[in-house]
This record gives structure tokens, C-alpha cells and sequence, in this order.
């Protein structure tokens, strides 16, 4: 009898949140996490090197978690997507930004869409620990 | 950053990898997508840009 491998395997659960925890906390770590090595690298690296030059555009990455400023309030969660490195950022004193650079705007949008695309890193790798994906 | 051109270029490349190894799931059809992605950011930037010309700023 043949068995289809995905829909039939246990499903372990705690390989799904591992995968899913770690691709958040450094993008392509989940994929490094699920044996995808060469995915997890060049996802690494594309992610990160948009993050860093958003960074180096001198980025704002000030953390706004009220609803006083909803659109503030998803550029934030867009930023924190990638997970330590936002955080890593601001601990090193790049938090403010600076506004009156000619690249303040290219650097938030290359930290925020940073930051987007790890989250659909982080819902590929969770695809993948789940058997959907190969 | 050197240009908008380059800042453009740069963005486009990293964010049409992505796309091509989320979205595709061999190797040529990743390099084809990602192409085509790459090519579609630029384009449509600078078609954009060419039409928003003439507005006041």
C-alpha cells in the first residue's frame, strides 16, 4: 500500500514552532533548522543585505506599539519581522534614524519590506516542517 | 547610496530572489522568474516615474 508521505506522517508539532520561532528570530534560520541550506543562505543573505543598506539609508526603526498612530504601528510590526537584528540595530543606537537624510525614505522601506518578506520566509518555513512544501 | 538608479536596481535584485525561491521550486524556474520580477520592478519604476514627470512635486 502507498502511502503519501505528507499526509500521512505525524505531525510533529514541535518541529513546526521550532522552524517557525527560529525563521523570525534570524532570517533563514528556519530553513538552516529544516536541512534547506542553500534556500537559508541566499534568503539570509538577501534579507539581511536589505536591512543592513536600510539601515545604512539611515533608516528609522523608533518602536511604536500604541493606536494613537496605526500606520506607525505597522511600520513598526513590519520592521520586527526580521526578528533580532531590528532589535540588535536599535540596541547598537540606530534607532532614531536621522530624518533630514536625502535617503531617510529608501532606507524605511528597504528595513520594512526587509521585514515583510521574513514573514513570508517564516509561513514557507512553517509550509515546509508541515510536509505542504518540499 | 550612489543614485535612485542603483538604490532601485539593488532593491529589485534582492527583493526579486526572494520572490523567485518562495514562489518557484527549481532552479530554472526560479532564474526565470526572478529575471522576469527583476525586470517588471525596473520597468515599471521608470515607466511610472517617466509618466509622473510633468506633476508639480
Amino acid at each position: 500500500m502507498l502511502h503519501d508521505d505528507a499526509a500521512t506522517a505525524p505531525r510533529d508539532s514541535s518541529r513546526t514552532v521550532a522552524a517557525g520561532l527560529l525563521a523570525w528570530v534570524w532570517p533563514g534560520l528556519g530553513h538552516l533548522y529544516l536541512r534547506r541550506r542553500g534556500k537559508a543562505l541566499i534568503l539570509m543573505g538577501a534579507i539581511l543585505a536589505l536591512f543592513v543598506l536600510g539601515v545604512a539609508m539611515d533608516s528609522r526603526l523608533q518602536l511604536h506599539l500604541g493606536l494613537e498612530d496605526p500606520l506607525a504601528l505597522l511600520f513598526s510590526a513590519a520592521q520586527m519581522g526580521i526578528g533580532a537584528p531590528y532589535f540588535l540595530a536599535r540596541a547598537l543606537g540606530f534607532e532614531a534614524g536621522v530624518v533630514t537624510s536625502v535617503s531617510y525614505e529608501y532606507g524605511n522601506t528597504f528595513t520594512a519590506v526587509g521585514g515583510l518578506l521574513n514573514i513570508l520566509v517564516i509561513l514557507d518555513a512553517l509550509d515546509i516542517a508541515r510536509g505542504y512544501k518540499r | 547610496m550612489p543614485s535612485h538608479l542603483v538604490t532601485l536596481i539593488l532593491f529589485s535584485a534582492l527583493v526579486s530572489t526572494v520572490f523567485a525561491l518562495l514562489l518557484r521550486d527549481t532552479t530554472r524556474e526560479r532564474v526565470r522568474f526572478g529575471a522576469f520580477a527583476f525586470a517588471a520592478f525596473v520597468v515599471s519604476t521608470l515607466v511610472i516615474g517617466w509618466l509622473t514627470n510633468p506633476f508639480p512635486q
